[in-house]
């Protein structure tokens, strides 16, 4: 996928809780990725560390929680480990599938240091217009 | 050090406008389609031949996506239909966002349908809901009947498969029954349209499958 874009997104959510480097430095950034999100981690580590270049983020380390997909058969109810995005039913061969587990892209927690100013608490985060 | 938990979607933005958009077109009562297939597929042609169709029936707006030029939007606009070109610069899909703001150009008072053409790429407009109510793509004879096993990702999230270019079935190496088994596997509720933009086969049925509101 586009790790640069992915990248910038999370910068955004991490700017709305540490304005700038003046309200803090992330030390860490902690996400969820799931198998199937179709994103490359190190892809995303590379992306990240150049664009966070300068922010309050500069130099934070992205730790990932790995979230293997998990899938639900409609038609004989097995649930299973896909091994890839074709989800086929190992148990009855069945294309009728939900994906369970494995589409998750989060962030979950950041680890925030040198405070020197009030960390935005992240409300109102989503812009009012366009 | 401090903590601070969060917990949130990458893409919750994108999600978040995206709802604006799918209440914004059902207030005006207008069916929204988002088109997504490789570059070259055929996806403008295809537009243009619903608009053939469909114009003096329905009323439609195009909303164009493109990295560069407004070769599309100047395509369209020669059918007398409203249209407006996004030009992502250098993106490689649409976003919610940016539909919201192409939708501030229309009148979308006078319109049934919005017909939105994707950046051509398989593989990243598929997770960036659009607001649109139905997502279509379109995959061309020339490509191979591979592709929706290759691209799983964007054939299970659309509604419909445009299967465009049977015409040119006997020079190119694709297997039509071949191409829609792998697309159902993919997929099993996939709804499957054969045309060809040129000779026009197929897009009386494609049109009655679009303008059908249930």
């Amino acid at each position: 996928m586009h790790e640069l874009s992915i990248a910038q997104d999370v910068l955004q959510i991490i700017a709305q809780y540490v304005p700038s480097p003046d309200h803090g430095r992330v030390r860490s950034v902690r996400m969820r990725i799931g198998a199937l999100a179709g994103v490359m981690t190190e892809s995303l580590r590379f992306c990240f560390a150049v664009a966070s270049e300068g922010t309050a983020a500069d130099g934070a380390q992205l730790e990932i929680e790995a979230v293997p997909g998990r899938a639900r058969c409609r038609a004989c109810q097995d649930i299973f480990q896909p091994r890839d995005c074709i989800l086929i039913c190992p148990r009855c061969h069945g294309n009728c599938v939900d994906l369970v587990a494995g589409n998750e892209l989060q962030v979950l927690e950041l680890e925030v240091e040198e405070c020197t100013a009030a960390i935005s608490s992240g409300e109102n985060a989503i812009p009012p217009g366009c | 050090m401090a903590v601070i938990t969060i917990e949130r979607k990458v893409l919750e933005r994108n999600d978040v406008f995206a709802e604006r958009n799918r209440a914004l077109f059902a207030r005006h009562g207008i069916l929204a389609v988002n088109m997504v297939s490789s570059p070259g597929s055929g996806k403008t042609s295809l537009i243009e031949r619903t608009l053939e169709h469909l114009r003096s029936s329905v009323r439609i707006g195009v909303i164009e996506g493109d990295v560069q030029t407004t070769l599309d939007a100047e395509r369209i606009a020669c059918y007398g239909v409203p249209a407006v070109q996004i030009l992502t610069q250098g993106g490689c899909h649409l976003e919610a966002h940016l539909v919201a703001q192409a939708a501030d150009s229309l009148d979308l008072g006078s319109l049934d349908l919005l017909i939105i053409e994707n950046v051509g790429n398989l593989v990243c407009p598929a997770g960036y809901d659009l607001g649109e109510a139905r997502r279509v793509v379109v995959l061309s004879t020339t490509e191979g009947d591979d592709k929706p096993l290759k691209y799983p990702g964007m054939f299970r999230s659309a509604s419909a498969l445009v299967i465009n270019k049977i015409d040119l079935l006997p020079y190119v190496p694709c297997r039509l029954p071949d191409l829609e088994q792998n697309a159902l596997q993919i997929n099993p509720t996939l709804k499957i349209f054969e045309v060809s933009c040129t000779t026009r086969a197929g897009i009386a049925d494609w049109c009655h499958w679009l303008c059908a509101r249930s």
